[in-house]
């Protein structure tokens, strides 16, 4: 069994509480911070705890942190990003919604860290009803003197908002996020300026993702030096990883990092193995825009070594025989799963939340979408396959978001591992435009 | 073009609601409100935001009606045509589509009558309505009714017991927290 940092306590009843959560250690982090350490210590101790950005990216939230600028007088902000919408994420959500006081804790104490008097947390409009229940939890913060004016006589004051997106993927883009706060469409921004220094109205500010906030509790209560003793080189702590598709037991795991990926797919602390008794096929192991894996190379690595739940391990081998660790979005296929089709039905979701501003992406994502569809139709062209590559190609740092990145790597990785299932839907395309079909032979190993 | 109808209006709760999230954010950035006040909006105007809402939107916080247009029409959740008592948003994409959601669409289409992307079905009770990822994947299928995931939605009985709920809903709640009960900083007030 592992250490759970953030869900040691989710399935207690009344956790959600104010009280509940307090009785079982909530808000120390406030204390000890607020009363014990000036912001830049705060800062220190999350450098040290070598975090690495949960939303995806993976960047040092400590570094991320230290880039903010200061000017006097001029107000910062903390964003939290709570826009989860990568296909396969589902983690952000659930710990909103079972322990919203973790995340208000983390948001007061970041917020301090950071010299934030006001701070919001923007969450997809389909969340409502967690929207509902973060508001709750914060006007208990606020009645209990964690929120507001002079937090614990500190002299410290800070405001929590919760503002809803209103359904579109590309708001989980940090400047685009800040484009819809500010109540616009979400076009993402040209940087530089970044957040840091021009972001939300103009001033300095830092977007973070929800699980990283939460993990900043932790890092202040135990000291960055304790979390990074777990896990494995540059990953250090737990993370939480959203399991779905074809797992006996799909559903959120906080997991040690450095676990190896096949004892979290089979062991039944974990994910259970593979539904209905089937073999593994493929892995989207970091959210729908991280590489596809093929069975073989999602367990072990190209040299043979166990592939760990680790930032390094799992993109061991760059983009030829690895992927990356992403969001924790990882969706497992069985063998009877159709790529062409999962494939088509990614890019259909990357045209739609394509915002239209770079023509690269605009008309890549089109592209995708329509030869994929037509390949998995039955009227494609062995041509058709290399086009799709060629297009993935032209859309990748052509773009002034990673959308476009997002779009093409999964149609190329897809391409790169499952050639023959491809080819296999032109040579035999009534078949294999049939509902259901299976394609017979095995991945292609590069 | 003149019009006859009667010139919408938010109700007291709503006008209350907004005056509180106005407090949100810098007095000189009220359009920032503008993606909270338009879920009111919808909640508040049978789901879905006419050209007279949006203007009324636009009224409210002191923006142009072009500000409104262009951000209703952006964000997948606002509904520009009439839709029927309750919009069943199905989740369609990858993790979803692995546990069924191809199946669960065309099972919904048979038994509401609704065409996913067409008009509510005859009876006025369904909109069905695609959309991408709700952030839900461990729990596919899913439907999402306003406030309300329903997961998963992997046999008929599950599906049927989803439509029963909805159909025995006399009152669609005209504001989310009629559902919920109020949100606390109004309660306390």
């Amino acid at each position: 069994m592992g250490r759970k940092l953030l869900t040691e306590h989710i399935n207690v009843e009344g956790i959600d509480t104010f009280e509940v959560y307090r009785k079982h250690g909530g808000y120390r982090s406030v204390e000890k911070a607020i009363k014990t350490m000036t912001p830049d210590e705060v800062v220190e101790e999350v450098k040290k705890s070598g975090l690495r950005g949960r939303g995806g990216a993976g960047f040092p939230t400590g570094m991320k942190w230290s880039f903010l600028a200061k000017p006097e007088g001029v107000p910062r902000y903390l964003v939290c990003n709570a826009d989860e919408s990568e296909p396969g994420t589902f983690k952000d959500r659930q710990l909103m919604a079972k322990l919203p006081h973790l995340l208000i804790e983390g948001m007061i104490t970041s917020s301090y860290a950071l010299g934030a008097n006001t701070s919001y947390i923007y969450i997809r409009g389909e969340l409502l009803y967690v929207l509902r229940i973060l508001e709750k939890a914060i006007a208990e913060a606020y009645a209990n003197g964690f929120l507001g004016k002079n937090i614990l006589g500190s002299g410290y004051d800070l405001d929590l908002h919760v503002h809803p997106g209103g359904g579109a993927y590309i708001c989980g883009e940090e400047t685009a996020l800040l484009e819809s706060l500010e109540g616009k469409r979400g076009n993402p921004r040209n940087k530089p300026p970044f957040p840091a220094v021009q972001g939300l109205y103009a001033r300095p500010t830092v977007v973070n993702n929800v699980e990283s906030i939460a993990a900043v509790v932790p890092i202040v209560n135990d000291g960055g030096d304790e979390y990074a003793k777990i896990g494995v080189g540059r990953s250090t702590g737990t993370k939480l990883f959203s399991a779905c598709g074809h797992l006996n037991k799909p559903g959120i795991y906080e997991i040690e990092l450095g676990l190896p990926v096949e004892e979290f797919i089979y062991s039944d602390e974990y994910c259970g193995g593979i539904w209905k008794g089937r073999d593994l096929k493929a892995v989207v192991a970091g959210g729908s825009s991280v590489p596809i894996l093929p069975k073989e190379l999602i367990l072990k690595t190209a040299a043979g070594e166990n592939r760990l739940m680790t930032y390094e391990s799992l993109s061991d081998g760059g983009f030829v025989t690895g992927t990356m660790l992403g969001s924790g979005g990882f969706i497992a296929m069985d063998e009877t799963t159709c790529i062409v089709r999962n494939t088509w039905n990614f890019s259909r979701f990357y045209h739609h939340e394509s915002c239209g501003q770079c023509s690269p992406c605009r008309e890549g994502t089109g592209w995708l979408e329509k030869v994929l569809h037509r390949l998995e139709h039955g009227h494609g062209h062995m041509e058709d396959i290399d086009l799709l590559v060629s297009v993935a190609k032209q859309i990748e740092g052509n773009t002034i978001c990673p959308l476009g990145e997002a779009a093409a790597w999964p149609v190329a990785a897809a391409v790169r591992h499952f050639r023959d299932e491809f080819e296999w839907h032109v040579t035999h395309a009534k078949q294999a435009a049939q509902p259901g079909a299976v394609f017979p032979g095995a991945a292609v190993l590069v | 073009m003149e019009t006859t109808a009667v010139k919408p209006q938010f109700s007291e709760a709503a006008q209350a609601e907004i005056k509180r999230l106005l407090t949100h954010y810098p007095d000189e950035r009220r359009k920032s409100a503008l993606l909270p006040v338009l879920h009111i909006a919808q909640a508040e105007f049978g789901g879905w935001v006419s050209p007279e809402v949006q203007d009324l939107v636009a009224e409210t916080l002191g923006l142009k009606p072009i500000e409104v247009y262009e951000v209703s029409s952006f964000y997948t959740m606002f509904n520009l045509k009439p839709v029927g008592k309750h919009v069943l948003e199905i989740c369609r994409t990858g993790p979803c589509m692995l546990r069924g959601s191809d199946e669960l669409t065309a099972h919904l289409e048979r038994i509401t009558g609704a065409k996913v992307g067409g008009p509510a079905s005859e009876d006025g009770l369904f909109t069905l309505k695609e959309v991408e990822c709700l952030a839900a994947c461990g729990f596919a299928p899913i439907v999402q009714v306003r406030e309300k995931y329903y997961e998963q939605l992997d046999t008929p009985e599950a599906v049927d017991a989803m439509l029963t709920e909805l159909r025995n809903q006399v009152h669609r709640p005209a504001l989310p927290w009629e559902e919920t009960g109020l949100p606390n900083a109004l309660a306390n007030n």
